[in-house]
């Protein structure tokens, strides 16, 4: 595997650029260390695909473009259990037809990153307008109990750092990360000056001795080591439920220990995994919890309405799963209305009153006609909320 | 004499697979076939889906990949194009690669990558109790055709040739020592190699189909598949509910790992349009035990 540096890279471009957040993705893969995409047209998520068919085989890395979803999905498993960082982009139905094998990725504890840049469904529905109607397929599009990460980014500089980040989270915690980007930032020019040092994880690999090996070993942190194809330690890997060996197994015990394990690894490290941005007012009674594109316009909205006098906080959900219960339940605690606006019918916003638990009423504010939400939108509901109403 | 035992995780016997099963003589076929090329264990890659045929995987000592459903090729794939120095090879069965897993099987094939398949085509779904197969003859009983199936069934190595294998061998436990022959030619191929093994399954098929001993399953194989030099003498009348048997296509073509690699090698020395920022590595272990801020 040939690493990425700045020497076969050629002269760095210039930190400051135009770009979207499709080709943002693209470049941070890149710099992250990914050296393998496999993945399938779907607009509107292909440019990411084209972005990496010209630059993966330049940085001595494969593309291939898969004959659908689902062979893309185990393609970057299978790449990714011969030792390369693997990605793969999609959006709504094709992230539909991936969730068996995210599932794979999961039992079988392989890193890797699926970005999904939400449009507007069900179903075909709309391939060219945002949505944020995936939120909850993103947490439980495949079947069983399993953890899962995902990170939502605000824009294009946050979606270069998020795709950074998501690599990093797979391959600290062997799991795959999905990375849910809306139409409008996979799509959206901004002008962003690209950071000129990241930190990027690399996997830990288990020792020399290859005889005592075990895949998936009790450790002090619940993440065992991993080994890759082709290194000496001839191991199994299956979706089927096994025990520390990587057989399958039916002793119950050990199937509860191996389930217990796989969605601790990721529960007892969520503070650490969980970002969420706080812009808080003192005296606000009133609060926003927004994610997405749809963050944008509810800061802006926030604006406004201190300058009207309302007092508001905001808070901003870059990680949503795991869920940022925490900073939602003190949230609560302080303001009395709790504003959710979002491009589905409330998928969030349930998770949100969940978490505050009845110390603050919710609002939502909701748009599904594959127009974004404006702030303007975000504004009334603060209003009417002000109002008491 | 070949030793067996050093390609097998004897620790995971007793095999699943029912009495008069022909699936571990495929099995030995491809061990046999392994060890004359003399493949180093730990550069061997097995690959399976979801299925009798597919639990091989568990028994052989190699790295081994035991997949989703019909996906074994998919994954293969990303396995191979990600370390085109590992031998790959697919253990798959006819429902696994040629129904749900269609696609990847006919665009490995186009692609040509250097894939080994090695499909043991039974004519039904043994795991799940004895369902309707793409190879189940016209006519002939299962679980879900109590009536016989209505459908006419796949001819799997007619459809590798067209869809652009380099490599095509169909074989059967009746003749093993060829079987293993044409496994052993399909791992030494470089490019995408088809043997399809034709296995009896007495408890599944057999006992549905007036054969539920062995040998009588055996006995309808060796009717129903003649020799390719001696199909060269038949009529297509005499050749009709026949499977030919044999070599079917050994041709030099470019491979996919191969023909990426040059790609790369035309396009490396260019200029990338790309921000490259200096990079902290910090390693899993590290970041997991919160040493370092993700």
């Amino acid at each position: 595997m040939t690493i990425v540096s700045k020497a076969n890279a050629g002269p760095a471009k210039s930190a400051v650029r135009v770009m979207t957040g499709n080709e943002a993705c693209a470049e941070a893969a890149i710099a992250a260390g990914c050296l393998f995409f496999g993945g399938y047209p779907i607009t509107p998520s292909s440019e990411i695909a084209e972005v990496l068919s010209k630059l993966l085989p330049r940085v001595g890395g494969k593309f291939i473009q898969m004959e659908d979803e689902i062979g893309a999905m185990g393609a970057v498993i299978g790449a990714s259990l011969a030792g390369a960082k693997a990605l793969t982009a999609t959006s709504g139905p094709g992230f539909s037809l991936k969730q068996e094998n995210i599932g794979y990725a999961c039992m079988a504890e392989v890193p890797c990153v699926i970005v999904n840049v939400m449009r507007g469904g069900p179903s075909t529905g709309l391939p060219t307008l945002p949505a944020q109607s995936d939120v909850m397929q993103a947490r439980w599009g495949t079947h069983g109990d399993h953890p899962i990460i995902a990170l939502c980014p605000r824009g294009v500089r946050e979606t270069y750092d998020f795709t950074v980040r998501s690599f990093n989270l797979a391959e600290t915690y062997r799991t795959p990360v999905i990375l849910l980007l809306d139409e409008i930032i996979g799509h959206v020019n901004e002008k962003v000056t690209l950071p000129d040092r990241i930190r990027v994880v690399e996997r830990v690999k288990p020792g020399a001795d290859v005889t005592e090996y075990l895949p998936y070993p009790d450790t002090d942190t619940d993440v065992p080591p991993m080994a890759s194809f082709g290194e000496g330690h001839r191991f199994h890997v299956t979706g089927l439920v096994h025990d520390e060996t990587g057989f399958p197994t039916n002793n119950p015990e050990k199937i509860e220990h191996m389930l217990r394990r796989l969605n601790r690894k990721i529960d007892r490290h969520a503070d650490r995994i969980i970002q969420v941005e706080e812009d808080a007012n003192e005296n606000a009674r009133i609060g926003v919890v927004a994610y997405g594109s749809t963050a944008r316009s509810a800061s802006y909205a926030v604006r406004l309405a201190r300058e009207e006098g309302i007092p508001v906080s905001i808070l901003s959900l870059l990680t949503i799963w795991p869920f940022p219960e925490k900073p939602i339940r003190e949230m609560a605690n302080r303001v009395s209305d709790i504003v959710v606006p979002e491009m589905n019918l409330g998928q969030l916003a349930h998770e949100v009153e969940w978490a505050a638990c009845g110390k603050a009423r919710v609002h939502r504010v909701n748009r599904i006609d594959g127009e974004p939400i404006h702030p303007q939108h975000v504004l009334d509901a603060i209003r009417a909320a002000a109002r008491g109403k | 004499m070949i030793d067996f035992e050093k390609y097998l995780r004897i620790k995971k016997f007793p095999l699943i697979w029912c009495t008069g099963c022909g699936n571990g003589i495929v099995l030995k076929g491809m061990l046999g076939a392994i060890d004359r090329i003399g493949l180093d264990k730990n550069k061997i890659t097995v690959v399976s889906g979801i299925g009798c045929s597919s639990r091989a995987t568990g028994y052989v000592d190699f790295n081994t990949l035991h997949t989703t459903h019909g996906r074994a090729i998919a994954f293969a794939t990303g396995v191979k194009f990600a370390n085109p120095e590992l031998t790959v090879l697919v253990v798959t069965g006819d429902g696994d690669a040629t129904a749900i897993g269609g696609n990847h099987f006919i665009h490995a094939a186009r692609r040509n990558i250097d894939i080994t398949v090695i499909l043991y085509n039974n004519w039904i779904y043994g795991m799940t109790g004895g369902q309707v197969s793409p190879t189940t003859p016209h006519g002939m009983r299962a679980t879900t055709a109590p009536f016989g199936n209505p459908e006419g069934s796949f001819d799997i190595s007619r459809l590798a040739i067209a869809a652009g294998a380099s490599f095509v061998a169909r074989g059967s436990v009746t003749s093993p020592v060829k079987l293993s022959q044409y496994i052993e030619k399909g791992i030494r191929k470089k490019g995408f190699a088809l043997i399809e093994a034709f296995t009896p399954c007495p408890t599944a098929f057999g006992r549905q189909n007036k054969m539920g001993k062995a040998i009588d399953n055996l006995e309808w194989i060796e009717e129903r598949t003649v020799d390719v030099k001696k199909a060269a003498a038949l009529s297509p009348e005499e050749l009709e509910d026949k499977l030919v048997t044999g070599i079917l296509v050994d041709v030099e073509k470019a491979e996919y790992t191969e023909l990426y690699d040059k790609l790369v090698e035309n396009v490396r020395d260019k200029p990338v349009d790309l921000h490259v920022p200096e990079r902290e590595v910090v390693l899993a272990s590290i970041a997991v035990a919160g040493g370092e801020e993700l």
